[in-house]
């Protein structure tokens, strides 16, 4: 076990340096000139530049600015912000929304698509099954912004149920919806993974050998079917967290939440490079985490999963 | 987005147990034993995978509705001067935001322009960007995957690497961030052609991994076939066993894939403009109507609601038919 | 019927399993299948029944009528009665069918890998029953487990109760399944094709264990197989079932000595020596029939070589040639009378 994760580790190395790379190079080289823009029209002041050029090794070629950023970044220096803001500072205050309408998401479509996949998988072909089905297409259908744009125009402008733009350090209570909305398309995916294994489990063999042992239908679906059709359903959830940890930008845009997202949509915007580097650097770690910690949990749940 | 979790529910049964399988035995609870038979003619028993796929498909109504929806998408994308003659972006300021009437079906939007003519120009760049994106996405992610599964080892490992460096991008931003770069590197008003070939590869580039894992698991089971393997001792070449042998048998689950992926490249694209970093002007989008909505959305809601509506029945015409397809052709997921 | 021939006699003791004239129809949306056509056969205690017959024939169907764990949809169990010491199943209350499993009778599947969860030890899988149908604790209920599995000779019993079933080599996950299946001392245990996934060195020792539980605990013991070699050795009675019905049905050394069917005589010459799984009967011409569209008179007709108008007219009916034998051919008693 403990080799299996330090391998997996291992492996991690390559991919976090190609992704953390591609980013660096795409944001720092490709237009040329790093400081385009980058200041607004009326251009950077020499000064500053090159004191950027310094402090990012702009001079160097682009595999050693980026091997000396990742330095950097790695003592917990995030970097400034051109007007002088500590990226650091902006994650912090950033991330803790984002968690928490991540988390908000995740209970969300945890719950929902897991009990909507059960309750047809049970209720068995029909009505229900048909209603979940024809809702999780619709679900899969409607993109995000465009459920969030009607969401809050008819529960936040029209009906006035909520707020319909969320602003700087908010509550629970106001992400509830925002959060909903954000869940969905994968409520939907979950909704119908449950379903699909629900429906390959309850025409298992061992299924049969479990009734036949005389055990209460309760305990058959609850213990032996629930537990392996849940498998590929945890798995999947906990891949969509590391996901939804990267930050939800057009959900945080609608609603005017200041996540991560909103904070790299517009560094994007304004060009500004660090801030997106830092950022993006930081979510791709926890995207990658997240996806070894989804392995380990899947070999744990699977006993037939070997760690080799 | 990153992946869209139907990708991994597609394992395909490309064995025998699809093949002229009748519906009792498939419902029955003794698979092993081989129960009873009902009402198979010996005569269906000669049909393939795709055969059968097909004569299920057309009694599927999820099939049949969502086949018809996108085949009359695609006379409106390849023909939309029959469906509307105007011009989309001809504006009439004295019409602005006026509600859909016998004239404008539509109504019109904030600078005037018919929104009906707009939404039937907008059915084009959305299909053809779904279209090529996927296209470009299947072909790169299927080539790599099948070199991946079928040679295994050192490549399969170096591969899955590097699938995995883009896979580890979180897709819109990374989708973002591609983006504003080539838009920074624009001078001037973008061209058409320029504007959808940047948002294309785009996709493609940030997509390719998910087909590539699908065709690289497709393709490992394909290989430890036993024909493979003969084609293998008699001697034939890596070209040949991977293109007459291991590829026929893998192309099922990315098919299903590919069909789903289009419906939801067309939302992404639509978003992607809804940001303000996809399609632009003078391309008319889907996403670009619904981004101009915004700030009219209380007085003028049909200016949302006709693109809105065009591009969720679209997306939701795609993923109909990808999930009638993969019903039928995995047996195994009724 | 075979069973009935003591049982109208008003006998003060029922048989431990009497099925009489069950009929199991499969519906699905094109077609309904005529699964099981009027089968019926007994078992008393400390008897084995071999339930023979190619797939699709109702064996496992039957079993599974009996038990309960029939998939309903798509098979409806439509006619005829399972008694089990005289009390009638297929009307009795649902709550009172998962009494009896288990506790009275048990069954025991070919594919134990895929019959065993994959995610619980053998230990709990065993350990289940005794917990959640005798009250007992967890800790009490894997020691339990463990004396079940030393019981079915599985070597090192108390480590093994913590593995899973991908760990255990087939034979030992086919004891383990039996374990498992007697764990709560059942009285009838029905084994499908219990030997049928393992190896020819396996199967000899899984027949020698059931045989010996068998005898042991006294118990009736029905043995489907399609394989007659396998049998041969611990059969007291043999069924022979085609098409839903039971068309041949005697004591085992009467029945190998001269079989009274046409349908078993070619079973018999399609014996696989014990190195070959026997999957096709290959000396018996032509495919079992659609169950959807059973040929009208004998079903078999259409593969029998001496089949003649009267095959094809009118069914014939199982019906007792000597003392414990049964035959429904037009022409049984010409086959064992000839020399």
């Amino acid at each position: 076990m403990g080799r299996y994760i330090l391998r997996r580790l291992l492996q991690l190395i390559p991919v976090f340096i190609g992704t953390t790379f591609i980013i660096y190079s795409l944001v720092w080289a490709i237009p040329g000139n790093p400081f385009a823009g980058l200041c607004g029209p009326r251009g950077c002041p020499p000064a500053f530049i090159d004191q950027m050029t310094e402090q990012y090794n702009l001079d160097q070629p682009l595999p050693v600015q980026y091997v000396l950023y990742l330095g950097q970044l790695f003592q917990g220096n995030f970097g400034e912000t051109f007007n002088g803001i500590e990226v650091g500072t902006l994650i912090q205050q950033a991330y803790p929304v984002t968690l928490k309408l991540a988390t908000i998401a995740l209970i969300f479509e945890a719950i929902i698509g897991i009990a909507a996949g059960i309750l047809t998988a049970l209720r068995g072909k029909g009505f229900v099954d048909n209603l979940v089905l024809a809702a999780t297409l619709f679900l899969i259908a409607v993109p995000v912004f465009v459920s969030g744009f009607v969401i809050q125009v008819v529960f936040g402008v029209q009906l006035e149920w909520m707020e319909p733009s969320v602003g700087a350090d908010p509550g629970i209570g106001q992400l509830i919806v925002p959060g909903l909305v954000l869940g969905s398309l994968s409520m939907a995916y979950i909704a119908r993974l449950t379903r699909t294994a629900m429906f390959e489990n309850k025409r298992a063999d061992y299924i049969r050998t479990a009734t036949a042992k005389g055990l209460t239908p309760r305990r058959v679906v609850s213990v032996h079917m629930l537990r392996n059709s849940l498998i590929p359903v945890i798995t999947f959830i906990g891949t969509d967290f590391g996901a939804l940890m990267g930050g939800a930008i057009v959900t945080e845009g609608v609603f005017n939440i200041h996540g991560i997202g909103g904070l790299v949509f517009s560094a994007i915007q304004g060009q500004e490079g660090i801030t997106v580097t830092g950022v993006v650097t930081l979510l791709v770690l926890v995207y990658l985490l997240m996806n070894l910690l989804v392995d380990i949990l899947y070999a744990a749940l699977d006993p037939r999963i070997r760690y080799d | 987005m990153t992946d869209p979790g139907e990708g991994r529910q597609s394992t395909l049964s490309t064995g025998a147990d699809a093949e002229g399988v009748d519906e009792v035995r498939r419902d029955s609870p003794q698979q092993h034993e081989g129960s009873p038979e009902v009402g198979s003619k010996p005569r269906e028993k000669q049909r393939g995978l795709w055969g059968d796929a097909w004569l299920d498909l057309r009694r599927r109504p999820l099939f049949v509705i969502g086949g018809l929806i996108v085949l009359f998408l695609l006379a409106i994308a390849a023909f939309p001067g029959l469906f509307a003659s105007g011009d989309p972006n001809a504006q009439d300021l004295s019409l602005a935001r006026e509600g859909p009437s016998a004239e404008a079906w539509f109504g019109y939007d904030a600078l005037g322009r018919d929104i009906y003519t707009r939404v039937i120009h907008g059915a084009r760049a959305s299909i053809v960007v779904g279209v090529l994106a996927t296209l470009l996405t299947v072909l790169i992610g299927s080539l790599v995957g099948l070199v991946a599964g079928y040679f295994g080892n050192k490549t399969d490992s170096f591969l899955a690497r590097f699938a995995e460096i883009f896979l580890g991008l979180p897709f819109v931003l990374g989708a973002i961030v591609i983006l504003s770069v080539f838009n920074a590197g624009i001078e001037g008003a973008p061209g058409m052609l320029r504007v959808m070939t940047q948002v294309i590869v785009t996709i493609g580039v940030l997509a390719w991994p998910i087909s590539m894992r699908i065709m690289r698991s497709a393709a490992i089971a394909a290989k430890q076939q036993d024909y493979v393997k003969a084609a293998k001792a008699l001697g034939a070449s890596h070209g040949r066993i991977i293109f007459k042998h291991v590829l026929p048998n893998c192309i099922a689950p990315v098919m299903v894939y590919a069909t789903i992926a289009l419906g939801q490249y067309i939302g992404l694209e639509a978003t992607l403009s809804y940001l303000g970093l996809g399609l632009q002007n003078p391309v008319v989008s889907w996403g670009m109507m619904i981004s101009n909505s915004q700030q009219y959305i209380i007085s003028t809601p049909h200016m949302l609601l006709f693109p809105a509506g065009f591009l969720v029945l679209t997306v939701l015409a795609f993923v109909m038919l990808g999930d009638a397809v993969r019903d039928a052709l995995d047996p195994k997921q009724r | 019927m075979s069973a009935t021939d003591d049982g109208t006699g008003g006998s003060p003791k029922p048989r431990l399993l009497e099925v009489q004239d069950l009929h199991v129809e499969f519906r699905t949306r094109e077609a309904t299948a005529n699964v099981l056509n009027g089968v019926g056969y007994h078992v008393d205690e400390g008897e084995t029944l071999a339930v023979l017959g190619e797939s699709g024939s109702g064996k496992s169907v039957t079993a599974q009528t009996v038990m309960g764990i029939l998939d309903t949809p798509p098979g409806f169990a439509t006619a005829g009665t399972v008694r089990y010491r005289g009390e009638e199943l297929l009307s009795a209350k649902e709550e009172r069918r998962r009494e009896l499993r288990g506790e009275n009778m048990a069954m025991i599947f070919q594919d134990a890998l895929s019959a065993l969860n994959p995610v619980y030890t053998v230990g709990f899988q065993i350990a289940e029953q005794f917990r959640f149908r005798r009250g007992m604790s967890r800790k009490d209920a894997t020691a339990k487990a463990a004396e079940m599995l030393d019981l079915v000779k599985i070597p090192n019993a108390k480590q093994r109760v913590k593995e899973f079933p991908h760990q255990f080599s087939g034979g030992m996950r086919q004891r383990a399944m039996i374990a498992m299946s007697l764990a709560l001392d059942p009285d009838l245990l029905i084994a499908d094709e219990p030997t049928t996934a393992l190896d020819v060195t396996v199967q000899a020792q899984i027949m020698d264990l059931l045989d010996e539980l068998r005898r042991e605990r006294d118990m009736g013991l029905i043995l489907i197989t399609h394989d007659l070699g396998v049998v041969a050795e611990v059969a007291d009675r043999i069924a022979v079932m085609y098409a839903g019905r039971v068309v041949e049905e005697s004591d085992a050394e009467s029945l190998y000595k001269r079989p009274a069917h046409p349908y078993t005589e070619g079973l018999m010459e399609s014996i696989p020596r014990l190195d070959q799984k026997g999957e096709e009967l290959a000396s018996i011409k032509g495919l079992p029939p659609n169950l959807a569209d059973i040929p009208p008179g004998c079903p078999f007709h259409p593969r029998c070589h001496r089949a003649e108008e009267e095959c094809r007219e009118t069914v014939p009916e199982l019906h007792e040639l000597r003392a414990g034998r049964h035959s429904a051919c037009h022409f049984a008693e010409e086959l064992i009378s000839r020399d």
